[in-house]
């Protein structure tokens, strides 16, 4: 008797069982590369080649090599940096709310988005420490007593809460990946055939043999991990916006930039999520573990969290004309019909229209709809950052100091470099480590999946994939 | 001292709950039961207590949290006070967030450290596994034998007659 729900779709589609699921998911890593992969690869390498030439530019020469002036002293700097620090917090969100939650849709997905958390907070680290002009000394951040005396880093600074929470987000999250990486890792060491995989797979996956007690304890450390990381998720983008929201300036001094940046930031991630995954099932044919059920259900996602982002536009504006300050109205005047207009319309365009799309349920399971729409919420959450920024910086309180930002070829080397990056790690994950979480896909598979063949046993399906379920007297026995 | 143990391989994860059950009732002490997912429901019928690990991961907060209270309070209130944009020298509001990042960041290492020292995880290159298919799709349950004492055809009764589908003997060099 195998649950079939009247309401949900199965999560795991084909009539799969254990077995094929440990066929599909480690068929890439032990396979030679893939051509398709290895052209991709050869891309982002080329990528890679062009982010170390402009970091080379901006450490020999200096900050001048970038488009900043007295005015706009951030421009694509801390644009690049809140956008990739936002892309990273959808990874975070799958793993740890969406555990919380209960939700099952997550277990084929959390793998690989928290990857991109990792490397997304990679690239986004790279544009503060080189903003620093002298990155080597990129440890003077850190409360060290100096060599000049006892004098400590400044506590009242958001710069330095970023350090705090973007170090400890990013520590926390290659925890909990690789804790969920370990039983994997077995899987394939138990599996590998030559000397130097068993041996790696080995020390990776840290002598895991799949006990159920430590299996028990496993289950206590995600769900712990996941309970502290979800207020995580939330102060990271909290405090990055208060890098702004505690200055003066008008168009940041704004009470409403904590959740208006942790919604965009869910927004942006879940769209990298998308474009990521689209292509990765495509290419290593997972197209049964990766169902349109999960694209639907993310899709809903970014539909809700661009609707925040929309009434945030929104508030902004009302709120700069009703406080009555004629800077803040000013500011946001500006930023619609001032010089920077066309990168207002592009982000109202791409974040508040283009995810609307959304609400048609044919356009929510099209995969080519999907893709395309997750590139323009790409693009409009890179213009919130930049018009954020760069409108509210370039006309302040003194119009004699006003001017125009206008990126180097080295700013846009930078940031076509950090995607370089980026794709680099994430093409060398897809090769080198599952990319689905084998494990956890087949503690869901009897309650969600389509019959799988040959099994012929009932299934308990209110089995929850965490948690201490203890049901299981009441399960219809079968035995031989 | 080498160790002899029975394997009972299983295939379904409700069949071995079931044989998990009859067996300890039987009266045979079961020395582990390996699987490639954890299994819902195995801690009770297994009698796996429940792990302390959370109590570990609150008491490292904690530690996190007076840390970097301390840290904070004693740096800019006491050690080297320095007036900043007005705000007195203990500024508790903007101490806040750092104080938070510390006590999750405690939490999260100090309980995923003791995790890895009391499961004895760690990297390694010998990993005795008693069947490797057990990280791939079969479940083993492994009962060690007494010499002497264990009767090994009623114990190959009492697996096979709750759904093992193989019953295989190991030896474990200690």
């Amino acid at each position: 008797m195998q649950h079939v729900s009247p309401i949900r779709e199965p999560l795991v589609t084909g009539g799969k069982t254990y077995h094929d699921i440990t066929e599909d998911v480690c068929r890439q890593v032990e396979a030679k590369p893939n051509p398709r992969w290895a052209a991709a690869f050869a891309v982002s390498l080329v990528g890679l080649g062009i982010f170390f030439y402009s970091v080379y530019r901006t450490l020999w020469f200096g900050i001048g090599e970038w488009g900043l002036n007295k005015t706009v002293g951030w421009a694509w700097d801390i644009t690049n940096f809140v956008w990739w620090v936002g892309i990273g917090h959808a990874g975070t969100l799958i793993s740890a709310v969406l555990l919380l939650f209960r939700q099952k849709w997550r277990s084929s997905i959390n793998r690989a988005a928290e990857a991109m958390t990792i490397f997304a907070v990679i690239c986004a680290a790279m544009f503060p420490v080189l903003h620093m002009g002298r990155p080597w000394l990129a440890y003077w951040v850190l409360p060290l007593p100096n060599t000049f005396g006892s004098l400590w880093v400044n506590f009242n600074s958001p710069l330095l809460w970023d350090v705090f929470a973007i170090s400890t987000y990013f520590s926390v999250s290659l925890v909990f990946w690789y804790i969920g990486l370990i039983p994997d890792f077995a899987t394939i060491r138990d599996r590998a055939t030559g000397p130097i995989a068993r041996r790696a797979y080995a020390l990776l996956s840290m002598n895991w043999t799949g006990s159920a007690k430590s299996w028990s304890r496993y289950e206590t450390v995600s769900l712990i991990l996941a309970g502290v990381a979800t207020p995580l998720v939330l102060s990271v983008h909290t405090i990055v916006s208060m890098d702004f929201a505690t200055s003066v300036i008008p168009g940041w001094h704004t009470t409403i930039f904590p959740p208006y940046f942790v919604a965009g930031a869910i927004f942006s991630g879940f769209a990298m999520v998308l474009t990521l995954m689209i292509i990765t099932r495509k290419v290593f044919k997972l197209e049964d573990y990766i169902t349109l059920e999960h694209v639907e259900s993310m899709n809903k996602v970014i539909i809700t969290t661009g609707s925040i982002v929309g009434v945030a536009y929104t508030t902004e504006f009302f709120i700069a004309w009703y406080s009555g300050v004629e800077y803040e109205q000013y500011a946001f005047i500006n930023r619609a019909f001032g010089p920077y207009w066309w990168a207002y319309w592009s982000m109202m365009t791409c974040n508040v229209i283009t995810p609307q799309l959304f609400w048609f349920r044919k356009i929510r399971r099209s995969l080519t709809a999907t893709f395309i729409i997750s590139i323009f919420v790409n693009i409009g959450m890179w213009f919130e950052r930049f018009v954020i920024i760069v409108t509210s910086l370039h006309r302040d309180y003194l119009p004699s100091s006003w001017a125009m930002f206008s990126p180097t070829i080295i700013d846009i080397g930078i940031y076509v470099g950090t995607f370089g990056l980026f794709f680099t790690l994430f093409f060398l994950f897809v090769k080198f480590f599952p990319v689905v979480n084998m494990a956890e896909v087949k503690a869901i598979l009897k309650s969600s999946s389509e019959v799988p063949h040959g099994h012929h046993t009932p299934a308990n399906s209110m089995h929850g994939t965490h948690g201490t379920t203890t049901d299981t007297k009441s399960k219809t026995h079968h035995n031989e | 001292m080498n160790k002899k143990f029975v394997l009972g391989i299983y295939d379904d994860e409700d069949v071995l709950l079931t044989a998990i059950e009859n067996i300890r009732a039987a009266g045979t002490k079961i020395h582990e039961v390996f699987s490639p997912y954890p299994i819902h429901g195995i801690d009770d019928v297994l009698g796996i207590k429940r792990s302390r690990l959370p109590i570990v991961a609150f008491f490292c907060g904690l530690f996190g949290t007076s840390f970097a209270l301390w840290m904070q309070i004693w740096m800019l209130g006491f050690d080297w006070p320095m007036i900043i944009g007005g705000k007195p020298h203990i500024a508790l509001p903007s101490f806040i967030p750092v104080t938070f990042e510390l006590t999750v960041l405690c939490a999260a290492f100090g309980m995923v450290i003791t995790f890895f020292i009391v499961s004895k995880l760690k990297p390694t290159l010998r990993v005795n596994m008693f069947d490797k298919r057990s990280t791939d799709d079969k479940f083993v349950m492994a009962i060690e034998v007494k010499e002497g004492v264990t009767n090994m055809a009623a114990l190959n009764d009492l697996l096979r007659s709750n759904g093992a589908i193989e019953v295989n003997e190991k030896e474990v060099v200690k």
